[in-house]
């Protein structure tokens, strides 16, 4: 029984130790996960560089404080203004475009409101607020989260004053905010990666597309290794490098769903 | 009901076809609840037992507390733990967030309480009954701690398969401090969240019914070995 038991133990110290590969861990945003981005990025790079990529997937304010306290080496976040403010506060070093997308407002087929074919993002959102028509947010402070709100501040919208009883905040990931808005025929602002791979939409349609305040752009962020020890700044330069570089860039734009390409590489 | 019949069909077919990916992570989950178990069984079961035991001030509030502790959120345990492990944290230097044993240390602590409140009633039981006869044969304190948890050995195996069912069902303490991660830290648990967030609701629903089966399986083996042992014992 006893020699049973240290085996098992010997066993599960074990656990910690069975992967002792090169690796880097990148904090990103479940837009990008969720697309199935990673899964077509990370082999080619491990190819290329030996270094595997541990990717965690977290909202876009999630993966910053991620990064605030050390525990990542790198980032792929889509929230400019929170970018600007992480490098500036001595957190991240040496910001570069990544890629862009863009975000287009989905809702239920009937479209009750008549927001269809808008190519103004703010006056669809005015329409939604004016109607009191149900809309689902992520209320995650996340990248999306983040736009959201600016869109609804440029349509003059006070949510905590008139949102009630139809403005939901789901604290969710994007997925999830889609599968509730599918299931109370909400509106909602998604990006267009995890849309195209999400499977349970209803009655959702895209409504609204096009309009430049639904732009998109991600960037990659090292993190500042003189705050935290162990940062593996190399490595994750070496990432940094390859993703704003030819192959990177040509493995961004070769991604495609059902032959539609979701995200578009811009490194300078 | 298309969505139960499809979940039971891609469950079906991840079993059948022996899908890598899945395996993989069905192992993760085992080893990371096992350990977890494991750990909680070897501290809960004496803590248990020399809480039913011994005698000192401040005891009913441990043992209060230690009850209580058998509902600690796995999420605030998860946060607890983050915060540990991050690389601003005071451990953060060994390196061990985002890893399985993150995950174990975790599930340990939420499984511990179950152990040890539960072993505590359980040898605090056999305690009254038996108490007398195993003073009168002038039983040392560590014989007695033994021959209370062997006697008890049935009711204490269902501790413990209560404290791994806990472990087993919990996604919000192995989200935080595994992070999810590909190949790395992804448990039935959080595949599962991950699946749902992805509408993919019957490959979301067939992981959980493997799962289901999993845990079954487990309780079925652990209950045909109590019953041979029974009967071996008479």
């Amino acid at each position: 029984m006893l020699k049973r038991i240290l085996l098992l133990a010997a066993l599960l110290l074990s656990t910690g130790a069975i992967a002792e590969e090169r690796f880097i861990t990148v904090a990103s945003t479940t837009s990008t996960d969720q697309s199935g981005l990673f899964g077509a990025l990370l082999p080619a790079f491990q190819r290329d560089s030996g270094i595997a990529v541990r990717v965690v997937a977290v909202g876009t304010g999630q993966a910053l404080r991620l990064g605030e306290r050390g525990d990542a080496d790198a980032l792929l976040v889509h929230d400019r203004a929170g970018e600007d403010k992480f490098v500036a506060g001595g957190f991240g070093l040496d910001r570069r475009d990544v890629m862009y997308n863009d975000f287009v407002v989905v809702g239920p087929s009937s479209d009750p409101v008549g927001i269809k074919g808008l190519g103004n993002v703010t006056e669809a959102f005015k329409r939604i607020a004016a109607a009191k028509a149900p809309f689902a947010s992520r209320g995650d402070d996340s990248g999306t989260n983040r736009s959201e709100l600016r869109i609804w501040k440029s349509a003059g919208a006070d949510l905590k004053a008139d949102g009630i009883g139809w403005y939901r905040e789901l604290g969710s990931g994007m997925g999830a905010t889609l599968n509730t808005a599918a299931g109370m025929g909400a509106y909602a602002l998604t990006d267009r990666g995890t849309w195209a791979s999400f499977k349970n939409r209803q009655s959702l349609v895209i409504l609204v597309e096009g309009d430049k305040a639904l732009f998109n752009p991600y960037g990659s962020i090292l993190v500042n290794p003189v705050l935290h020890s162990g940062i593996k700044a190399a490595d994750a330069l070496v990432w940094h490098h390859w993703l704003t570089g030819p192959k990177g860039q040509a493995a961004i734009a070769g991604f495609k769903i059902d032959g539609e390409q979701l995200f578009f590489p811009d490194a300078k | 009901m298309l969505d139960l019949s499809a979940a039971l069909s891609t469950a079906a077919a991840l079993v059948i076809g022996l899908d890598p990916q899945m395996l993989a992570i069905v192992r993760l989950s085992l080893l990371v609840s096992g350990s977890a178990v494991l750990l909680a069984a070897l501290i809960g079961l004496p803590l248990g037992a020399a809480l039913a035991l011994a005698a000192f001030p401040g005891r009913g509030v441990l043992v209060v507390m230690i009850n209580a502790c058998m509902g600690l959120p796995p999420v605030v345990v998860g946060l607890a733990i983050y915060l540990l492990l991050s690389r601003a944290g005071p451990l953060g230097q060994f390196g061990l967030l985002f890893t399985p044993s993150a995950m174990v240390v975790a599930q340990t602590i939420l499984v511990l309480p179950i152990v040890a409140a539960l072993s505590r009633q359980v040898v605090a039981d056999l305690w009254g009954e038996y108490g007398e006869q195993l003073r009168s044969l002038g039983a040392s304190r560590p014989g007695v701690v033994a021959t209370l948890l062997w006697d008890g050995r049935f009711s204490l195996l269902t501790a413990i398969l209560a404290g791994f069912g806990r472990a087993c069902a919990e996604v919000g303490a192995v989200m935080i401090v595994g992070g999810n991660i590909s190949g790395v830290t992804r448990t039935m648990t959080t595949a599962i969240a991950l699946e749902t967030s992805k509408g993919d609701l019957p490959l979301a629903l067939g992981l959980g019914i493997i799962l289901i089966g999993l845990v079954i399986a487990v309780n079925a083996a652990v209950f045909l070995v109590g019953q041979a042992a029974r009967r071996r014992m008479g």
